[in-house]
């Protein structure tokens, strides 16, 4: 029951092309499917909920999307923020226009609707390359947070500028407004994540995220080989943003309840998913979880440690928060620059050999 | 002359006074990336830390005061001392030295040879490094940053204009100053460029860095030397921006700012650089003052990202960029 091939004989090539060829990693798949669907609702707390537990999810998912288009397409986007808010401001228009939808497909509208929007920042990624695409993103990004505070249509005349998600069931539990329990928020929240994480995994072993993968290692040696780059950029882009939407959608229903574009899904997010990809590991699925993970909970541990423990004022914990991050993200860079994901990968090459290495 | 043609000009030249200052940010990039190919992202950061420094130099704040009282319990604030102006900026100019140093013996030191966009991240997270150590070391409420410079409304540019139109321009005394000062820190660094030893080293080594090694060029000190050049153009900035509007936390957003700045006037190049600030200075402001009232204002929040996702779909390597060729 060691992690390695032997003994696991494969008789037909659906086993062989499995996501976990090596018996160890399904089962242990497997158990944390079973930890996070059965155990974790039992143990889960308020605090717990809403300090960690949700964020990671809802990031999680935003990390994968932009994973999608960074670590796998290998167009640098900056503007995550602003597509956020488009799936914030999608599913809060779709929740007042029509009540009686049900919340699933709220959310599951506002991706597509984001896809939307990202395919149409897309489009100069046909012709503008590297930090001239990440400038171009950054105009998506300032452009959708000012439509968003300026025009009223979005946030339904309401005089502070604020949106506010109203409550919203599924299968008769509140999941979205005040009355949500914490189970369920983590609930729903854990649902998406493992449906889309399961299918950017496929994706990315499949046709098109070789294509994507083709495009990102040398755009022009893929065009002669064969690969369309208008078709893979554009899937990329309306995938990562579907994704991006979701959590958007998802941070805004579920998460804050109550948003207003410009502080909720200003530049700094589209920087703290950016962090997650690249400490996580870019061009890894697992990547964006341990990434996602890292910074939600860095922050997290250290307030208590820092505020709570030794008694120190929140802002100067803050500033010493953030330098930690940046340094962090630094030595990261220079011991590991392909993140998280690479050492686990490392990891797993050196128990596969354990005990004999030679 | 019809009185809307008299404010658009007014708004144009008050655009062209703040397309120097973004220029200014915008040059520190350009100098950076073209000597190290790096795309540094903390040029606001490092703005926004000379001018806390400066401000921390002039006034005699302790360096990290609040670490120490929050841990020793102390209440220290002040030496109780204010150095004057030229010795604070020749205090603040060493610590862009000893920072520049630092930067390239720590990070970029051991990150030689990788890719563009991690060297890219890497400034990102100096950035958040930069950003959290200035306001530990110096306190992050807003301070007021006075170099001596005056203020208010220029009387000179009021009673010139209004000889010759009838009608006076509003403008800025210290937006003047700082054009006047960004010119000749310009005029400075191409002089430092074209007549000088190290100019040449610089300029060699933003040719071809392989060539340059062979030719006996120390890369390290070269990058130094880049990095301090950044920091004291990012200290000028600070200066000027700082004595506008207080110096604060917001100061580093300018950073983001300068991007469109260097699409539009291309990476590589010094004076794309000025060109493209002055563009997109009056630009954000004739807009903001015929389209604004029509669609809500505040559109100088994205009218030069967008500017400058237009003019890229035409020429993606900007105004003065080297064309870029790709090969397989």
């Amino acid at each position: 029951m060691l992690y390695r091939e032997a003994g696991d004989f494969k008789t037909s090539y659906t086993s062989d092309n499995q996501t976990f060829p090596i018996r160890f990693d399904r089962y242990g798949y497997f158990f944390v499917l079973g930890v996070a669907f059965l155990i974790m609702p039992l143990i889960l707390n308020d605090y717990w909920t809403n300090a960690l537990v949700v964020p990671f999810l809802i990031y999680t998912i935003a990390a994968l999307g932009l994973n999608i288009l960074i670590g796998y397409c290998g167009q640098l986007s900056l503007g995550t923020g602003g597509f956020m808010a488009v799936g914030a401001y999608a599913s809060y228009k779709l929740m007042t226009g029509f009540p009686d939808l049900n919340i699933i497909f709220v959310i599951l509208l506002s991706g597509f609707i984001t896809a939307g929007v990202g395919v149409l920042f897309g489009l100069p990624s046909l012709r503008i390359k590297g930090f001239y695409l990440a400038v171009a993103t950054l105009a998506a990004q300032f452009f959708l947070i000012w439509l968003f505070t300026r025009t009223p249509w979005f946030f339904n005349y309401s005089p502070t500028g604020m949106i506010s998600a109203p409550t919203r069931t599924v299968f008769g539990v509140p999941v979205t407004g005040a009355s949500a329990s914490a189970v369920s928020m983590y609930m729903i929240c854990l649902v998406f994540l493992v449906a889309l994480a399961w299918l950017a995994r496929n994706l990315t072993r499949g046709t098109l995220g070789r294509q994507w993968m083709a495009i990102r290692d040398m755009d022009i040696a893929a065009e002669i080989i064969g690969v369309n780059p208008l078709w893979s950029k554009l899937t990329a882009f309306a995938v990562s943003s579907f994704y991006i939407g979701i959590a958007g959608a998802l941070l805004f229903t579920v998460y804050l309840g109550a948003a207003e574009a410009g502080e909720a899904f200003g530049i700094d997010k589209s920087f703290l998913v950016l962090f997650m990809v690249i400490i996580g590991g870019l061009g890894s699925i697992f990547g964006a979880f341990a990434g996602a993970f890292f910074l939600i909970a860095g922050p997290v541990l250290l307030k208590i440690m820092l505020v709570d423990n030794l008694g120190w004022a929140t802002d100067l914990a803050a500033h010493i928060e953030i330098m930690i991050i940046g340094a962090l993200i630094i030595i990261t860079l220079i011991l590991e620059p392909h993140g998280i994901a690479a050492l686990w990968r490392t990891i797993k090459e050196k128990l596969r050999l354990w005990p004999f290495p030679y | 002359m019809s009185d809307t043609l008299l404010f658009a000009l007014e708004a144009a030249a008050n655009g062209l006074t703040a397309g120097v200052m973004y220029a200014l940010v915008a040059l520190g990039f350009v100098l950076i990336f073209k000597a190290s190919g790096i795309f540094n992202f903390s040029q606001g950061v490092m703005a926004l830390f000379a001018a806390l420094t400066l401000v921390g130099l002039q006034s005699g704040q302790i360096p990290f005061s609040h670490l120490i009282n929050a841990i020793f319990g102390t209440r220290l604030h002040y030496f109780g001392w204010s150095l004057p102006t030229l010795v604070a900026i020749a205090g603040t100019v060493l610590v862009m030295v000893a920072f520049a140093w630092l930067v390239e013996r720590y990070i970029f030191r051991h990150l030689v040879n990788q890719e563009p966009i991690i060297l890219f991240m890497a400034t990102i997270g100096l950035a958040y490094f930069l950003e959290g150590f200035g306001d530990l070391m110096w306190g992050a409420e807003v301070k007021r940053l006075d170099v001596g410079i005056p203020q208010g409304m220029s009387l000179a540019v009021d009673e010139a204009t209004f000889n010759w139109f009838g009608y006076g321009f509003y403008m800025d005394t210290l937006e003047l100053w700082a054009a006047l000062i960004a010119a000749i820190l310009v005029a400075g660094l191409v002089i430092f460029s074209q007549y000088t030893k190290q100019g040449r080293a610089l300029r060699a080594v933003a040719d071809d860095h392989q060539a340059a090694l062979s030719v006996g060029i120390s890369l390290r000190f070269i990058w130094v030397m880049v990095w301090t050049l950044a920091g004291i153009v990012a200290l000028v900035a600070g200066m000027m921006w700082g004595a506008k509007s207080g110096v604060q936390f917001s100061l580093s957003l300018i950073a983001l700012k300068a991007l469109p700045v260097l699409i539009l006037g291309g990476f590589t190049s010094i004076p794309g650089a000025i060109v493209g600030g002055l563009i997109i200075g009056v630009g954000e402001k004739l807009f903001d003052f015929f389209m604004g009232p029509l669609i809500g204002g505040a559109t100088e929040n994205w009218f030069a990202y967008m500017l400058a996702l237009v003019f890229l779909l035409f020429r993606p390597q900007g105004l003065f960029g080297e064309k870029i060729i790709e090969r397989v």
